[in-house]
């Protein structure tokens, strides 16, 4: 059992955080079919984390009470050591846990620049009537915030489409505004929701990379879901794996390699 | 019995009747919304246009005549013959088939895949143009309809409730008569939807255009047939109310007393509608008859309104909307 | 050849963010303001001032007011008639309440206590989305113009029912009431117009707006990324009654005099200033104006044409008009959801190519 609050070296070397955030317990229930039963597992301050799992499995669900848009019958949601309250899914955001969606969930009838802004409102504070005049601290904020999403921009090198409208551009590039979207809030835990599904192998490599340089320059706490075995074993330092809504393995990408549930899972088995 | 109850009760039983005329016009809009997804505004434009062309078409009336008149300096106004009632609303019933298709083929096989809001904003563009063409083709001043439906006060409960209550009750003939025709015609509705197999094919594609489209379900003729029905229902509508209170511009408002019948029984749901109807009939003649003198009267105008504003505040999906899970 | 970005570059983000970014556009906004502040008010008369520029200036304030709700914040509303008549109500209490008051400092005021009516008809939104919120504001609608019509206090015990507006000088010049002169009364509006378009411009192109967009294009991603719906929402229409109110207020006191709640203020206002800005593009500033200006202008035209024209009785004109605005509504909904500023932006972005589109 891993130790709660120091930080440890992962198996490839690699040195993590304490806990940073913990689901003790969880169940989650639509109507009478129950989601998630009864998960418990962490995330770590500065490591990859994937959530991984056959379809129907409970990941989205998952990362759905994660950023507060669910809220669990049974079970608690730490965050930094406090118990979350009972939150409305923008006051998790202004706690600093930012993510993407499935589906692309972009503003379509916005440009690229001010898709990437909104991802700055939780930090903008100007009043209504500076706002108005467009003088004072909403200037400012407006340059100040700029040059942040600018940053990221270059980063996700986006810069060619900042102006266009987020409608027109094809999927693979929409995935990039919206971890830019999401990266520009600054999040200390990021969630993406099979950032690379849809993609072609070349968009999923750039992807990769994207994601592990988050995580190397920003050191960013990232919990990813993904389908693509190979991608997740690759970049994620620990791996909680699903299916049928409970936890069948916890661990380094190798150790859940070798464990024999999720092999079951995967593969199927034969009951006899 | 105190005087006031049983004034109480003959206002109730006023408001279930009235309950029943919205519960009919907002049936109407429940078969297009739940057909094509469309909210038609234009309902009671439509209610009023029928009307006008069965006066019109009855009375011989020469279409555009005012038009010609001003262009060309004639001075024709009639043809010349008279119409019997039942000729009339056949042929009403067919010009309503071919605005249907007109609506289908001009407006909204260009606007699939729109946003709702959208389409919404289309009806009531429509109405406006409706309203302007029903006009320009019928003339805009008020008109008389008769088609034959017994009107004034119902003598038998008159006489009946005086013998109970020592009051007689005010009920008019023409209230009892819409009644029974839009409890016919809920059910001629709902036998058409369950039991025939163009009713099976609307109600496949109210539930999955692309589903129905894929078992080779034509969802223009679907749409035309809905908006044709929707077209039969609002010139019944307009027969009621047009011989109640004369074919006018006022007849198109109607549809105002709808929206919140849909609001409280769900825009989907045809038992909905007259649960509504009735609930929203029934209210507002309450509501003025007992707090209406203390604040002034005329509260029919909002009453409904609010009524359902409040009641969405509490359960946004309506009395027979399902909930919605929300999902990202 | 003039309408150029090449070579007008941009070395700060202040500069990047200016509404408009294209030195031709700049330069062609101050000319508008110059013609319209130094060189119409010699230039107009009676007719010109009532005919068109007054109620193009008022419309105009209420389809900014009307846009920000439905076109930046994707709520639709039905009940700006209302709102209209709250302003113009608030407004005909302070004046008769305050005489001495200057009447710019009523106008804004009328503005805010709208404000907070649109707030309070505003939070069933939270609860309420699509055409359960449209129709839902036709609740304001009728709600509002009933209690105007029905409670004496608020128009002074009148015994017609009608509000008129007493005379009201702004620094010297009578605005308001029979004395008022044209030019002093299309100035008064434009200024007004002027500041509301620049503060609206300011707040759609700022954090304000976005929050607002977001919530239109999709309002759970909105709230996922950190955006409150509730704050986004009820200042969407406390902002945009607060344009309405102000509208209303001139509506009433500067343009009309007299006022009778139900005329003036009934559903097929709110419907006018609806097609304003789906005529003119849902979501754009320069559409209100430009949506304004075309439902101000047609009937105008119309009854030229046919009344004076043709010599057609005037009922017939009307008709026609009903059919021609209804057709235009579709029309644009079908060939150009965004309108007449869509338009607009189309042929600048050919003209910035131009002669050379390849």
């Amino acid at each position: 059992m891993l130790d709660q609050a120091e930080a440890y070296l992962t198996a490839d070397g690699r040195q993590i955080g304490p806990v940073v955030m913990e689901m003790k317990n969880i169940t989650l229930r639509f109507g009478g079919v129950e989601a998630i039963k009864d998960i418990s597992f962490d995330i770590r301050e500065g490591e990859i984390r994937a959530i991984i799992g056959p379809n129907g499995a409970g990941k989205s669900s998952m990362l759905n009470v994660i950023s507060g848009f669910y809220v669990p019958q049974e079970g608690e949601v730490f965050y930094k050591g406090e118990p979350r309250a009972h939150m409305k899914p923008y006051e998790v955001a202004r706690q600093g846990i930012a993510r993407t969606f499935q589906n692309i969930a972009l503003f379509e009838g916005m440009s690229v620049l001010d898709n990437v802004m909104t991802g700055r409102l939780i930090h903008m504070k100007a009043n209504l009537f500076s706002q108005a005049l467009w003088r004072g601290k909403a200037e400012h904020e407006e340059i100040a915030n700029r040059e942040v999403a600018e940053k990221i921009i270059d980063f996700l090198e986006i810069q060619a489409i900042r102006k266009t409208s987020v409608s027109r551009l094809p999927y693979g590039l929409k995935k990039r505004v919206e971890l830019a979207r999401a990266l520009v809030a600054e999040p200390s835990l990021l969630l993406l929701d099979e950032p690379m599904a849809g993609m072609n192998v070349e968009e999923k490599e750039d992807m990769s990379r994207f994601i592990l340089d988050v995580n190397d320059e920003f050191g960013t706490t990232i919990a990813l879901i993904e389908h693509d075995m190979g991608v997740v074993m690759d970049l994620s330092d620990r791996v909680v794996v699903m299916d049928y809504g409970k936890k069948i393995g916890d661990g380094t990408p190798d150790e859940v390699r070798n464990n024999q549930d999720v092999i079951d899972a995967y593969l199927g088995v034969s009951h006899d | 019995m105190p005087e006031q109850v049983v004034f109480g009760m003959e206002v109730f039983l006023n408001g279930l009747m009235a309950g029943v005329l919205y519960a009919l016009v907002a049936l109407g809009f429940v078969l297009i919304y739940k057909a094509s997804g469309i909210f038609n505004y234009a309902q009671g434009v439509m209610a009023l246009f029928s009307a006008m062309t069965l006066v019109g078409v009855m009375n011989g009336q020469v279409p555009f005549s005012h038009l010609i008149n001003a262009i060309f300096g004639t001075e024709i106004h009639h043809f010349g013959w008279h119409l019997p009632a039942l000729a009339g609303i056949l042929l009403t019933m067919g010009i309503m088939v071919i605005l249907a298709w007109l609506v289908q083929k001009v407006i909204f096989k260009h606007l699939v895949n729109q946003a709702p809001i959208i389409l919404f904003m289309a009806t009531i563009g429509l109405a406006y143009f409706m309203e302007g063409f029903g006009d320009l083709m019928w003339g805009g001043e008020i008109k008389k309809l008769d088609v034959g439906i017994p009107q004034g006060i119902n003598l038998w409960i008159d006489e009946t409730t005086f013998n109970i209550f020592d009051y007689g009750f005010f009920i008019d003939n023409l209230d009892i008569f819409a009644t029974v025709v839009a409890i016919f015609l809920v059910f001629a509705l709902v036998a058409f939807a369950q039991y025939t197999k163009q009713g099976r094919a609307m109600r496949a594609v109210a539930d999955d255009h692309q589903a129905a489209l894929s078992v080779g379900v034509s969802l223009n003729f679907i749409w035309v047939m809905v908006w044709s029905l929707a077209g039969f229902v609002a010139l019944i509508a307009g027969i009621m109310w047009g011989t109640k209170s004369g074919v006018q511009f006022s007849l198109s408002l109607i549809a105002l007393k709808a929206l919140p019948v849909l609001m409280l029984g769900g825009f989907t749901s045809i038992p909905g509608a007259i649960v509504g109807g009735l609930i929203i009939g029934v209210g507002e003649k309450m509501f003025e008859f007992l707090v209406g003198p203390l604040i002034g009267g005329a509260t029919e105008n909002w009453f409904a309104y609010v009524l359902a504003l409040l009641f969405l505040v509490f359960r946004p999906q309506g009395l027979f909307g399902e909930k919605i899970i929300e999902r990202v | 050849m003039l309408y150029r970005e090449a070579g007008d570059f941009k070395t700060t983000y202040r500069e990047d963010n200016q509404t408009f970014p294209i030195k031709f556009d700049r330069y062609r906004y101050y000319a508008v303001l110059a013609v319209a502040f130094l060189l119409i008010p010699f230039l107009i008369n009676d007719y010109w001032v009532n005919a068109i520029f007054l109620p193009f200036l008022i419309y105009s304030i209420a389809a900014i007011g009307l846009n920000i709700l439905v076109g930046y914040c994707g709520q639709v509303s039905l009940g700006s008639g209302g709102f209209m008549a709250v302003g113009a109500y608030a407004v005909y209490k302070l004046m008769t309440a305050f005489p001495d008051v200057s009447i710019m400092i009523h106008v804004f005021l009328a503005g805010a206590i709208t404000a907070g009516v649109g707030v309070l008809f505003g939070l069933p939104s939270l609860r309420i989305k699509g055409f359960y919120l449209a129709v839902a504001t036709l609740a304001a609608q009728f709600f509002l113009v009933w209690i105007f019509n029905r409670v004496p206090w608020f128009y002074n015990y009148s015994a017609s029912g009608q509000i008129n507006a007493p005379e009201r000088e702004f620094f010297g010049v009578a605005v308001t009431g029979a004395n008022a002169d044209s030019w002093a009364t299309y100035v008064f509006c434009l200024i007004i117009l002027t500041f509301c378009g620049i503060v609206a411009r300011n707040l759609t192109r700022g954090a304000m707006g976005r929050k607002w967009m977001a919530i239109r294009d999709m309002d759970i991603a909105a709230e996922i990324i950190g955006v409150n719906p509730l704050n986004a929402k009820l200042s969407a229409f406390a902002i945009s009654s607060f344009f309405i109110g102000i509208s209303g207020a001139l509506f009433f006191s500067v343009y009309l005099g007299a006022v009778e709640v139900g005329e003036a203020f009934g559903i097929n206002k709110s419907f006018l200033i609806l097609f304003m800005i789906i005529i003119g593009g849902l979501g754009s500033i320069f559409g209100s104006f430009a949506g304004a200006a075309f439902l101000v202008l047609l009937p105008v035209l119309l009854k030229n044409l046919f009344v004076a024209g043709l010599g057609w009785q005037p009922d017939l004109a009307t008709h026609l008009e009903f059919m021609i605005v209804g057709g235009l509504i579709i029309l644009f909904l079908v060939v150009e959801p965004h309108g007449i500023a869509q338009i607009w932006r189309l042929a600048k972005e050919k003209l910035r190519l131009w002669p050379f589109p390849h």
